[in-house]
């Protein structure tokens, strides 16, 4: 099934990633159809596997504090920061919709 | 004063994906270039309590994916084995500089930067990480031993996640020996993986095995992959003779979902990719962009200057996958078809089979003019099919150093074991790599310093 153009848009949108040209596309194309070989295999009647370790049982602690208050070395690699403050630029504005986002990046 | 333990003193190195406090870690990407760890690895801290010597952080295929260490954005890992006097006799030659410029060979991937470490004598052991053969992979091409642990005894604490139900630290060393006192050193539950099995892990010797009668040998036939190269194919063949010989019982087995495992993991590995990934937007370490319009605009700008094509395909594939509309026949299927192939183990296991041996590669390591021909995702299906599927299942398995191709470039066998059975594992190899006696290296410049070191290379090689 070919992948729409909504679909790529929506992709792009979820990943904040994007596909930058034609290329990028093409190679999702060719990955899609690669994966549907997976559709020869019968498996009816298998459960799926999260995990190699699903017989055992998790390790848990008790829920005390052991380490932290490193705030100081955390905040080192930031490269925006006031205090003990991450600075994110203004939220809740969505990206542009597909065709004006290409024009945005051009300038880029 | 006192040794600080068994590696005190012994220069290491360590894949560029695992975290070491003070020292920058890249994943050989430009999203962690100047990124400075807080921590260090659980692995890189168990070394360093030992007393080893960290030397370096080994170059390696962005963010571990792929299989050549050719995708980094420090460039490719030349194989030592390329200036290797074994190698370049057997090269038809021109001019010699213009041969190196030219000929010289991958060191697979994704942990070619240690293995060729490893290899080059700059340290005796190198930590690398195998996700889909990722450690054993370069270690053939490069003639070492590349061990990788079962999925749960060694942390992955501190190791960048490429895929959490597969990813494990590699070992790689020069000797077999070798390797059963790195994994002595490594393993053992930890407290800050939740993946880490609780049981007791006690480091052990490896016994000088004489007697392999009591030995069952599996000979799975779909490890007789397309592309599988008449030589090694012939290598394979006669080590299976070998065994025989000795006394072993050799048995040919089927292993019937092997061909999926490139597949599952391609949709496993991009979903699992596209959730690890999610992590790097700038704002906390890392690379961030200038852009500064809103913070998607930022997170976005970031992403696209910070990941290569491969990464950037492979969270967008990962994302396809894991759409709602797609979840159930492609994630899901996925991890059922895991279970199929994880099973396919166990049946032959449970037949009284002890070790499988099985080719590492599909061929000696080719040249990178030849390899960078297809696109990472081609070749990454190609190479991963001998080793993939040991990680779907979990299980411990290790290259072992055979023979020198017609090439001059070095060869491998994998054994595959029975999960946390390291010690049989490590056990069986130690003694094929006596009967083989792969030859060292001879490069050149460390010929000079010491005659004595290269006496066994004169005793009779395997091929």
């Amino acid at each position: 099934p070919k992948v729409t153009a909504e679909v790529l848009a929506h992709l792009e949108h979820l990943a904040l990633v994007d596909f930058r040209d034609a290329e990028g596309v093409e190679r999702l194309q060719k990955a899609i159809q690669f994966a549907d070989q997976l559709q020869e295999v019968n498996t009816d009647g298998v459960e799926p596997m999260d995990s190699v370790l699903e017989d055992r049982c998790l390790y848990l602690r008790e829920d005390n504090v052991t380490e932290g208050n490193c705030a100081k070395e955390l905040l080192k690699n930031a490269r925006e920061k006031v205090e003990e403050y991450f600075v994110a630029p203004p939220g809740n504005i969505p990206l542009p919709k597909l065709d004006e986002q290409q024009t945005s990046l051009q300038g880029s | 004063g006192q040794p600080l333990g068994v590696l005190d003193g012994i220069p290491i190195a360590v894949k560029d994906n695992f975290n070491t406090a003070g020292i920058e870690t890249t994943c050989a990407s430009n999203m962690l270039k100047g990124y400075i760890s807080p921590y260090n690895a659980t692995v890189v801290q168990k070394l360093l309590d030992q007393g080893a010597v960290l030397l370096g952080k080994t170059n390696l295929d962005e963010f571990a994916m792929g299989s050549g260490s050719t995708d980094g954005v420090f460039g490719p890992v030349r194989n030592p084995w390329s200036y290797s006097r074994q190698y370049k006799e057997k090269s038809v030659s021109k001019s010699r500089s213009e041969d190196e410029e030219s000929n010289w060979v991958i060191t697979g991937g994704s942990s070619g930067g240690s293995a060729a470490a490893v290899s080059s004598f700059t340290c005796f052991a190198a930590l690398g990480s195998d996700t889909g053969g990722s450690t054993r992979n370069p270690a053939a091409h490069c003639g070492v031993v590349g061990l990788k642990p079962t999925y749960g005894l060694i942390s992955r604490h501190g190791l960048i996640p490429l895929v959490n139900s597969m990813d494990v630290p590699g070992i790689l060393t020069r000797c077999v020996d070798d390797a059963a006192v790195m994994l002595g050193s490594l393993a053992g539950h930890d407290p800050k993986d939740s993946t880490t099995i609780q049981e007791n892990f006690k480091p052990f010797e490896l016994p000088d095995l004489t007697d392999v009668s009591k030995l069952s040998i599996g000979i799975p036939k779909e490890y007789h992959a397309p592309g599988l190269s008449g030589e090694i194919l012939a290598l394979w063949s006669k080590a299976a003779d070998l065994f025989k010989n000795a006394g072993a019982k050799v048995i040919d087995v089927s292993l019937p979902h092997t061909h999926y495992s490139i597949v599952c993991y391609h949709v496993l590995c991009t979903a699992e990719v596209a959730s690890n990934m999610a992590r790097f937007d700038g704002l906390e370490y890392g690379h961030r962009s200038d852009m500064n319009e809103s913070t998607e605009s930022m997170y976005a700008a970031t992403r696209r200057e910070g990941f290569n094509d491969v990464v950037r395909g492979r969270i967008l594939s990962g994302n396809y996958f894991l759409l709602k509309q797609n979840y159930e026949n492609y994630f899901i299927k996925a991890q059922k078809v895991r279970r199929l192939i994880a099973n396919d183990f166990v049946k032959v296991f449970r037949s009284g089979v002890d070790i499988l041996l099985t080719p590492t590669t599909l061929s000696d390591a080719v040249p990178y003019m030849e390899f960078i021909k297809e696109d990472n995702r081609t070749r990454s299906a190609q190479d991963d099919i001998l080793t993939q599927a040991v990680n779907m299942a979990g299980l411990p398995a290790i290259n072992v150093p055979t023979a020198l191709s017609e090439r001059g470039l070095p060869v491998g066998l994998q054994f595959i074991g029975r999960s946390f059975q390291e010690k049989q594992l490590l056990t069986v190899a130690k003694w094929f790599e006596k009967q083989v006696k792969f030859p060292m290296i001879q490069l050149e410049e460390v010929k000079r310093l010491d005659h004595g070191v290269f006496q066994h290379e004169k005793s009779a090689s395997f091929s």
